[in-house]
């Protein structure tokens, strides 16, 4: 039977082992949860070696290509050399090509990886300045449009990282960034589904990410977006997107300010109680929800009571820390 | 002779159950706050062992675990009353999907053993 070396020490394994069996048969502590290769809790580094394919169909192909593999899905077919996957490797550095302010609080990043990152729109990454700051943030841009990543960042009165980003990461800087994460993503196969979007803040960036790639896709069915904000400045890329609904007949897009200035060409109130409003009955709904956490959670609740399957659902809460805000 | 999972659909009928079954549950203005979390898609995985359970399919619940699962509920007055509701939902998520009724009552009969072990008598 193969070994398994970890720490400089080799240990045989037994017969319809997984790695994962014969490090805790061996009383080596590495963490591992599901055991059934769905949460990755247990993945590992393969240092030397070849591990099975099964071992990597779950993992991202930057992870695959890295050597990555799930320790409780690998029965070895040969020596190999293990380690804990060390979170330096997965950081890859990027850099800062443009900077633009789209609203007085928010300001869009392009950046740059020296090797292209595959990734779908509306999925995240994690940013690591010098400091080791790390936050989260979507990512707004198509990977087969756009040349570079962008990410939209909002100035929080108590977010370190976002005064940092917006005040001292000027263009031509570098940053470690690791991703990408998340799964809520246009997937094809229903183009004649129709499709709900709700947003608050900047959880319109992977919103416009997820529009863009749905009609890229070819995404026939109509496809409505609720951007909400509480003051008329905070809605960011109006015009983009009131062009962006003139030129594809099944786009259609709403601004919604909660609070009191409210311009003319937005609508009055909260984003999500005037999606229901308009989209009583949700049945056969596609729904992508991100933003402020209690909005996703009462939204995704009264879609579902409204008619939307479980699975249609998809959602990107941003947590007040780490992700997106701070 | 087929088990009550594969005359009733397996599955597929857990599918086409649960989320009719979790709507009027969620609805029920009695008993939706035991029902109600931060993570919907986790209680959403719940209900659908539950019923996979209850319609005689795999599942690897003890007594145990099902008292153990239920206890904070029962620590927030979870009584009798909001058991038969959720059964009543159950049988009227059945009748909607015509469920013979021979199989409902085995169903039933499954999610009604079930009581002593989720109130923690």
């Amino acid at each position: 039977m193969p070994n398994i070396t970890y720490q400089g020490k080799a240990y045989s394994t037994l017969p319809d082992e997984t790695v994962l069996d014969t490090l805790r048969r061996n009383a080596i502590q590495v963490p591992f949860s599901c055991c059934a290769g769905a949460c990755q809790t247990c993945m590992l580094h393969c240092q030397k070696g070849e591990v099975t394919e099964r071992s990597q169909k779950e993992l991202k192909p930057a992870l695959k290509k890295l050597n990555y593999f799930l320790a409780c899905q690998c029965q070895p077919e040969q020596d190999i050399e293990v380690a804990l996957p060390d979170d330096e490797d997965v950081y890859v550095s990027a850099r800062l090509v443009e900077k633009q302010q789209l609203s007085p609080t928010v300001w869009r990043f392009q950046l740059e990886t020296a090797v292209p990152m595959f990734y779908h729109a509306g999925q995240f990454v994690n940013l690591k300045n010098e400091a080791g700051w790390v936050r989260s943030y979507s990512l707004a841009s198509l990977p087969t449009e756009d040349e570079h990543l962008e990410l939209q960042v909002r100035r929080m009165p108590d977010g370190q990282m976002s005064h940092w980003m917006i005040d001292e990461f000027d263009v031509g800087m570098h940053i470690e960034l690791e991703g990408p994460n998340g799964h809520c993503i246009y997937t094809d196969g229903e183009p004649e589904k129709p499709i709900l979007m709700v947003g608050t803040g900047t959880g319109l960036a992977p919103l416009i990410g997820i529009l863009r790639d749905a009609l890229h896709q070819g995404h026939s069915g109509p496809i409505y977006l609720y951007h909400g904000a509480r003051s008329s400045d905070e809605i960011y890329l109006h015009d983009t997107l009131m062009e962006l609904s003139w030129q594809n007949d099944n786009v259609h897009y709403h601004a919604c300010v909660s609070g009191d200035d409210v311009a003319d060409d937005v609508e009055a109130g909260r984003a999500a109680d005037i999606a229901m409003q308009y989209h009583p009955d949700l049945k056969g709904y596609r729904l992508f929800l991100c933003g402020a956490p209690e909005m996703v959670r009462e939204m995704r609740k009264n879609a579902f009571l409204a008619g939307a399957a479980m699975p249609d659902i998809s959602a990107d809460a941003f947590a007040l820390t780490p992700r997106n805000v701070g | 002779m087929s088990s009550l999972f594969e005359k009733i659909g397996g599955e597929a009928a857990v599918d086409a159950a649960v989320d009719i079954f979790y709507r009027k549950v969620l609805s029920d203005d009695s008993i939706s706050h035991f029902f109600e979390t931060t993570d919907m898609e986790a209680q959403h995985a719940k209900q659908k062992s539950f019923l996979t359970m209850a319609f005689g399919g795999p599942n690897n619940y003890t007594g145990t675990d099902m008292r153990t699962a239920h206890a904070p509920l029962v620590a927030k007055g979870l009584n009798e009353s909001h058991f038969n509701a959720v059964a009543g939902h159950l049988q009227a998520t059945l009748e909607e999907l015509n469920v013979p009724a021979d199989l409902i009552a085995e169903v039933m009969a499954i999610a009604g053993s079930t009581k002593d072990d989720v109130l923690g008598l």
